[in-house]
């Protein structure tokens, strides 16, 4: 019965709402100066130099070894893109290990989003005792290098029996201080305390709070934070690299790693292998890139 | 416990919350109403109480077994003598690891490397992220490109950036020699050179993460209110001086946030030097001219296989990050005094 009356009014106003707020562009566009010539020309400079190891990458991907070898270096595509990176598909064993990535970096990303929504809204919206204590001890923990965490994990590990096994790098990244951080930062401006005092005056439960009002006000934010960690999941590399092996379960970045490590490498194998392993990131990149760079902004902000 | 219990109390509020529109019926009727509400808002208060604790409480147990305790535990580990291929065997050793450590030439050796490399990849990082947020806060055609194409590389994982700088930077047929030899370069051994190779590892954190920084700093700058620029106009103040007196001033608190991060990222640096190498070593080049305290941790711990030492390594890092940002605390107290 109160859901009825509860839900329908809810998504509309939060859905519009933050989308308003969290921008101030209106705020500093007014006395905004233009750009001259000159930044321009820094910014081609800096694009250029962001982009082309990338591109060269490709073209390295596409020639065959030989040619790699020779000054000057290649500057456009050869021939031979799609033998190399069928070659290194199958040679790094890289179908398996982009099941493996997606594996893991889906479950991380989607446990650390919903945790952090709900540990972000206790923060944002909620008064009980210990909070700002609690707070500074998430803050903290942005700070305590995970290296350090490295070698009793690997121990625990061991003792499990879970070495060369995806849980092993699934558990230690269920958790996120950025992401309490980030969802707090977000949800103090995009969720209005009355619509809290609203659900709470009909009588909802926490949980029923959390799941039809933060929830839906949320949405923008978990997705940005959810293709965030998806990201660092997916690049992870040290932890990897200690638990699992190659022949084991190997992620896409110990697979990629393990490609430059043969005795007579072949180069542009190599360069298929790390574009292959890179491109699913860039073309998330190239189509969620506004929302991530504004998810990246947004959490920079502190409060 | 109790907040597992009392966040099930979802379901009966529901009741409650139809309660209301209920006729009034005899007294018995009324009073066993009274009542359940007073259990429902009983219920009702004890979830208010505690359902922030159930929020919050996973992240700080998945926090305290997968962070805190391990942290702990490494400090524990490096008072014994410890072997990969045993690890639950513990020999207690007291402070021999440490002692051990910092007599190997290896260590400080590393530490160096490691201080080396750090500010030759942060110092320029920064500075060219603060340039870049600068020319990127002012009013620019298609904004939303270079944004997304400077964060690029941040997409791209260490292993992949890696391996195409090592091809970069190659001696004999790499790009950046082939460039050089353009305007009268001998070809720079970038691998075996000490100097030469640790450039090109910051060369590649340089270039992952000086678009991430740009974007930190830009957010910040964004946030300082425009009236504070008018009024500087109004005094006159020309684009430097209100970048100096306006811009800088504002984003102290972000500038010392990326220090600390940067710095603590620079401390852990692993997978460049680790595929850097052309001998697919964790010596970090021939000579150990770029092992750094990462890769050297990684070496005593899993190549040489004594976790104990490797453990020690890993609290001596942490007791650095301490120092650091102790001095970072007591550095930003004196800026925040001083003006």
């Amino acid at each position: 019965m109160t859901t009825t009356t509860l839900t329908p009014p809810d998504p509309d106003r939060t859905d519009q709402a933050p989308a308003r707020s969290r921008r101030p562009r209106s705020a500093r566009a007014g006395g905004q100066l233009h750009a001259g010539p000159v930044a321009y020309v820094v910014l081609a400079l800096f694009t250029i130099g962001s982009l082309f190891p990338l591109v060269w990458t490709a073209i390295a991907a596409s020639r065959d070894n030989n040619r790699l070898a020779q000054t000057p270096p290649p500057f456009w595509f050869g021939a031979n893109l799609f033998d190399n990176l069928e070659l290194a598909w199958t040679d790094a064993n890289l179908g398996e290990a982009f099941l493996n990535t997606t594996i893991v970096a889906g479950i991380s990303a989607a446990t650390i989003v919903f945790l952090s929504t709900i540990a972000g809204f206790a923060f944002a919206k909620l008064r009980f005792k210990g909070r700002n204590a609690m707070m500074l001890i998430v803050i903290g923990t942005m700070m305590v290098p995970p290296q350090l965490s490295v070698i009793p994990l690997y121990m625990m590990v061991a003792k499990l029996d879970w070495t060369d096994q995806l849980q092993a790098v699934i558990f230690p990244s269920l958790v996120s201080a950025f992401g309490v951080f980030f969802m707090r930062q977000y949800l103090i401006q995009a969720l209005p305390d009355e619509i809290i005092e609203a659900a709470r005056m009909d009588g909802a439960s926490s949980w029923r709070v959390v799941w039809h009002v933060v929830f839906p006000a949320a949405r923008p934010a978990m997705a940005v934070l959810g293709m965030l960690m998806f990201v660092q999941t997916w690049n992870d590399f040290l932890w990897p690299f200690l638990v699992l092996t190659q022949t084991g379960n190997p992620t896409v970045q110990v697979a990629v790693a393990g490609l430059g490590r043969g005795y007579t490498p072949d180069q542009s194998l190599i360069m298929a292998g790390a574009l292959l392993g890179t491109l699913p990131l860039l073309l998330v990149f190239a189509i969620f890139g506004k929302q991530i760079v504004g998810g990246i902004m947004q959490g920079a902000v502190k409060g | 416990m109790t907040t597992g219990h009392d966040t099930a109390a979802a379901a009966p509020s529901k009741e409650g919350g139809a309660a209301p529109g209920r006729p009034p019926g005899d007294p018995a009727a009324a009073d066993k109403e009274r009542r359940r509400r007073a259990r429902l808002s009983r219920r009702w208060q004890r979830d208010v109480r505690w359902s922030p604790y159930a929020f919050v409480s996973p992240f700080f147990l998945l926090f305290v077994a997968f962070g805190l305790f391990p942290l702990i535990y490494t400090g524990w580990a490096s008072l014994h003598k410890v072997e990969l291929t045993a690890p639950t065997d513990m020999d207690w050793v007291g402070l021999r690891n440490y002692t051990r450590i910092f007599d190997d030439e290896f260590f400080w050796n590393a530490a160096q490397n490691t201080l080396t490399i750090g500010i030759i990849s942060t110092v320029p990082q920064l500075l060219m992220a603060m340039g870049l947020a600068h020319i990127l806060n002012y009013k620019l055609r298609a904004s939303t490109f270079y944004r997304v194409a400077m964060l690029a590389p941040y997409a791209t994982s260490i292993a992949a950036a890696s391996l195409v700088f090592v091809l970069l930077f190659g001696r004999d047929y790499g790009m950046i020699n082939w460039a050089l030899g353009l305007v009268g370069v001998d070809n720079i051994d970038w691998q075996n050179e000490t100097w030469a190779s640790q450039v090109a590892v910051s060369t590649i954190v340089i270039w992952r993460w000086t678009g991430y920084n740009a974007l930190i700093y830009l957010a910040a700058m964004q946030a300082i209110p425009q009236d504070l620029y008018e009024s500087a106009a109004l005094d006159g103040a020309n684009r430097w001086q209100q970048f100096f007196h306006v811009t800088l001033p504002s984003l102290r608190p972000t500038i010392l946030f990326t220090c600390v991060v940067s710095t603590i990222g620079a401390s852990q640096l692993f997978g460049e030097p680790l595929l850097f190498d052309a001998n697919k070593g964790a010596s970090g080049g021939s000579q150990h001219q770029f092992q750094t305290l990462g890769l050297y941790l990684y070496e005593q711990g899993w190549v040489n296989q004594h976790l104990g030492r490797a453990s020690a390594i890993a609290w001596t890092m942490f007791l650095i990050l301490i120092l650091i940002g102790i001095v970072n605390y007591v550095i930003s107290r004196r800026l925040r005094a001083s003006s």
